[in-house]
């Protein structure tokens, strides 16, 4: 638990955090997911270096989400195994999940709602000033004291991002955050995602089905075709990116077209 | 780039509430709703007054009231009012607590719901009130009595609205408590009791409803003191002043039972959009 960590791992949230312990590689060897006689994920081997955004790609019910939970510790494979930071135990505590819906408990205000990423044994007066870092970081540090309802979409989406940071997790697994959104909100959430991605140094790892933000965001794509890796590209495009350039327009068509031909 | 982050925050939500709020007129006027049964007690005293209405078939709410002033002095009106309440409270405490622990256990655990809904749901079927008679050959007709009988009668509301408050947590809810390892007493106590707290609170309600009714039931048939045996005296005596006056302090103390848990709605459930909107 919080207690047993590092001290390293107490401060709040610094740029720096990572990088005084670099190890945040993911490792997948042979990782199998089967729901009774249903086989969703056959045999992945994927690595993750540390502080790499990778996007994870494919249609609806290709096993995209469920490879992502069993990252981030919500479900086990059947078979093979995944190491974070050369760990395959207790990765549930140092991934974190963004979900496509914020998830917020409605009963508890916007801090108390963050100091929930520290979890149940973190000190309530120190976990309120974590929580307050990262809602600044969201910029919503105005609304900490605001019960969620009275919270936009976007907004709601934005704290639980801060509760998937207040940990100063080394892996961030986002499973379609921004599926919900609207499309303005979205690229304003795709600027923050990155922002932050790039202050704090974890690893991403984005699933999503919107082929322009994963070439908006990650540096690397992988596409996934039933219950398979059947991609694995790079993103060679500096950033900031520009949508509306040629090479970014280049790399978007590769990728659909990789998408498209895999479909039958 | 724009940085999100530093944009002001521009909220329509608020202004637009306080905008429909005006047109609520009872808003912020609590008295309001005692316009009615103002108008109505002030046509009854005419009425009586005028000589509509003779005086052994309904005194009129003067005379209700110097009933109620006579038996305040002689202390029957304050000791029968403690007794009833006292009846109704502990009723309500001892069938609340079976209720309320029997329905988190069987909304959390699946083994204890296989095990012991089945009864809970045919003994729920019979009507509580039909049991008086085998309390009484039971109990006879003494404060155990109308104890079983309203605890009796309250479990049901509170134990179905607390499976029904507890099976009905969001579980996406749950699954995201957990992956920050929330479990046990701390899920139960941060996630799931919160969660289903708006549906206990229906059941109390519920169950404050069913502890009169019974209280009165159970006091009219057999009892030596209470609101119900007051008013069951006055009757052999035609006294219908102190009739009128024990039905009136019922639906009093309906309502400040009501009114009580309101307040603690508010005070709980602040959270809850419904009750946002009322402040």
């Amino acid at each position: 638990m919080a207690s047993c960590l590092p001290s390293a791992a107490l401060t709040p949230m610094s740029p720096a955090s990572f990088l005084v312990d670099p190890s945040a590689s993911l490792t997948l060897r042979g990782v199998r997911k089967s729901f009774g006689a249903k086989t969703i994920l056959n045999g992945a081997d994927l690595h993750v270096p540390t502080g790499q955004y990778l996007a994870i790609v494919g249609r609806s019910g290709c096993g995209k989400s469920t490879l992502l939970r069993m990252i981030a510790g919500l479900d086990e494979p059947s078979a093979g195994t995944i190491e974070v930071a050369g760990l395959s135990t207790g990765r549930a505590r140092l991934a974190r999940i963004m979900f496509q819906e914020p998830r917020l408990l409605p009963w508890a205000r916007v801090d108390a709602n963050v100091a929930i990423g520290l979890g149940p044994a973190a000190d309530h007066a120190q976990a309120l000033t974590r929580s307050r870092d990262a809602l600044a970081t969201v910029g919503l540090v105005d609304r900490a004291g605001e019960w969620p309802s009275t919270l936009s979409g976007g907004q709601k989406q934005r704290v639980s991002l801060a509760r998937a940071l207040v940990s100063a997790p080394r892996i961030l697994a986002l499973d379609e955050p921004l599926g919900a959104l609207d499309a303005l909100t979205r690229i304003e959430m795709q600027r923050l995602l990155e922002q932050v991605w790039l202050s704090n140094g974890f690893t991403a790892i984005l699933v999503t089905h919107d082929v322009t933000e994963a070439v908006a965001l990650a540096d690397r794509i992988v596409l996934i075709d039933h219950g398979a890796i059947a991609a694995d590209i790079p993103v060679p495009l500096t950033r900031p990116r520009q949508r509306g350039s040629a090479d970014f327009a280049r790399v978007e068509a590769t990728i659909l077209e990789r998408l498209l031909t895999s479909a039958d | 780039m724009t940085d999100i982050a530093q944009r002001p925050v521009v909220s329509i939500g608020p202004r637009l509430l306080a905008a429909t709020l005006r047109l609520k007129v009872p808003h912020g006027r609590p008295w309001i709703g005692w316009i009615v049964p103002a108008v109505i007690v002030l046509a009854w005293q005419v009425a009586a007054s005028l000589g509509w209405i003779a005086d052994a078939v309904m005194p009129s709410p003067y005379a209700v009231a110097a009933a109620a002033w006579r038996l305040t002095l002689s202390g029957e009106l304050p000791q029968n009012l403690g007794v009833s309440a006292l009846r109704a409270l502990a009723g309500l405490v001892v069938g609340g607590a079976i209720g309320l622990t029997l329905g988190l256990l069987n909304g959390l655990s699946r083994l204890s719901f296989s095990v012991t809904d089945t009864s809970v749901q045919m003994i729920r079927n019979v009507p509580h009130l039909a049991l008086i008679p085998l309390v009484i050959v039971w109990f006879g007709i003494d404060e155990g009595a109308k104890l079983f009988i309203v605890a009796l009668g309250v479990f049901f509301p509170i134990y179905v609205n607390t499976l029904h408050g507890v099976r009905s947590v969001d579980p996406q809810l749950i699954e995201m408590a957990r992956s920050y390892g929330f479990r046990g007493w701390l899920l139960f106590r941060r996630v799931i009791l919160p969660g289903a707290l708006p549906s206990l609170f229906v059941g109390l309600r519920f169950a404050l409803g069913v502890m009169w009714l019974t209280l009165i039931f159970a006091e009219t048939i057999a009892a030596q003191s209470g609101i119900g045996y007051m008013a069951m005296q006055a009757r052999e005596f035609m006294q219908t002043d102190v009739i009128v006056l024990s039905i009136l302090l019922y639906a009093l103390l309906g309502k400040g039972a009501d009114t009580l848990v309101k307040v603690l709605e508010r005070w709980r459930l602040a959270w809850h959009p419904a009750f946002q909107a009322q402040h």
